[in-house]
């Protein structure tokens, strides 16, 4: 049976029988992978607490006829400590790997999407900015990178220069008053910026954004994601904000 | 693939978890091949499981009656609560016959993207309970796992208002392990 090894962030597992477990991790090389690690749920096994939900890893597979089986794993970061320690940033880290898992399909490389769930966990964990903000952050990149990149300053329809004060999700952001399509939101022209922000990852700019806009933005991120896969991401609705 | 009634009794067998279509296959021969009383013993038993198995009103354990036999049970100090996810979690903290509190079971972990949240399990009836002042002490013996974790700091937080004497079940390195074994 073929080996191999890649990098890869674990975003959730299933219990299969007794004592095994799915897991299904984005890999910097391999894209989406799902495999079963055997043992696992013992508490004799030696990597089950390797490959908990928001744990970085070295993985070693051997491919199987339907799903790979994980033979070695190496801890890379341990995320899981800190963010489960935390319950804002644990609501907010689920919605990130939940929403990684909708937007990564099996067997397609996804290095991009890799590095930035990675990245928004590390932020998540480190703390160092608002989870709420890392998760808005890492929504809207990783849209970007599957292609609905938002535009929170220029019209997204014609692509005439702003500040435009409406925001259509359909038409993907901003738009003109020309172009502005009935029902249109009128955010304040603050949120656009915070949003423009996370986006760019100004974070000197989204650090010191206010609750009210932070509140108002998260809104339109989260109504833009489910625009675009079309379903909701469950995790979003228990993500606790500051 | 089998006709009539096998079929449907392989296909009942395959709903269950951790069954799949083989052991399914070989329950029912197994079943088939059976001496009547036997079957119809079993056959008594998933009946009567369902008509008779409720869940406790104080705890949610499993239980025959309103209350379960650890909480009608006077001896047990209702000083201390232990708080765990299933039902099969009280058996195993009752096998090691050092706990002699009370339980509550919480119905499950949370775990947002299975869509259960902290208003899905039954906190607040775990909150209900210490409400009384009985309690002294609440251990949280929630599964070690990411999600267990996530509850138990969910729980602490929510409790901690209270003042009672929140514990965690302890967890480190096995006996028996030699250091040489131990992986990062």
């Amino acid at each position: 049976m073929p080996l191999y090894r890649d990098e890869a962030v674990v975003l959730r597992t299933h219990k299969l029988g007794e004592a095994d477990r799915i897991i299904t991790a984005l890999t910097r090389g391999r894209g989406k992978i799902r495999t079963v690690a055997k043992g696992v749920r013992r508490t004799s096994s030696r990597f089950g607490a390797r490959l908990e939900p928001f744990m970085v890893v070295d993985l070693q597979c051997y491919e199987g006829r339907n799903l790979d089986t994980v033979t070695q794993a190496e801890t890379l970061a341990p995320h899981g400590d800190a963010i489960c320690r935390d319950y804002t940033a644990y609501t907010a880290a689920t919605a990130v790997v939940e929403t990684c898992d909708r937007l990564t399909e099996e067997g397609e490389p996804a290095t991009q999407q890799f590095l930035l769930v990675s990245g928004a966990l590390a932020a998540i964990a480190a703390g160092e900015h608002d989870a709420g903000l890392v998760l808005d952050a890492y929504l809207l990149r990783a849209l970007s990178v599957a292609g609905w990149a938002p535009s929170f300053l220029d019209c997204a329809k014609c692509g005439a220069p702003g500040p435009h004060r409406a925001f259509n999700v359909a038409a993907g952001g901003t738009v003109c008053p020309i172009c502005r399509p009935p029902g249109s939101a009128a955010p304040a022209p603050e949120t656009l910026v915070l949003l423009a922000a996370l986006l760019s990852g100004d974070w000197v700019i989204a650090d010191g954004s206010d609750p009210i806009q932070r509140r108002e933005g998260s809104g339109l991120v989260a109504a833009f994601l489910q625009w675009h896969l079309e379903r909701g991401v469950r995790s979003l609705r228990h993500v606790e904000r500051a | 693939m089998y006709e009539g009634i096998v079929q449907d009794l392989i296909d009942e067998l395959g709903r269950l978890p951790g069954i799949g279509p083989k052991s399914a296959q070989r329950i029912a021969f197994h079943l088939v091949q059976t001496d009547p009383a036997d079957v119809a013993r079993l056959s008594q038993i998933l009946a009567d499981v369902k008509d008779k198995i409720r869940f406790c009103d104080l705890c949610g354990n499993v239980a025959e009656a309103p209350r379960c036999r650890i909480c009608g049970d006077s001896r047990r100090d209702s000083s201390a609560i232990c708080v765990v996810e299933e039902p099969k979690d009280v058996a195993a903290v009752e096998r090691t016959r050092e706990f002699r509190g009370l339980y509550h079971v919480l119905g499950g972990a949370i775990s947002p993207m299975d869509g259960i949240g902290p208003e899905d399990l039954r906190i607040r009836e775990l909150l209900s309970r210490l409400a009384d002042g009985g309690v002294t002490e609440v251990i949280i013996a929630t599964d070690p796992n990411i999600s267990g974790e996530a509850t138990a700091t969910y729980l602490t937080r929510t409790l901690a208002p209270l003042g009672l004497r929140v514990t965690r079940l302890a967890s480190g390195l096995p006996v028996g392990v030699t250091w040489n074994t131990l992986m990062r």
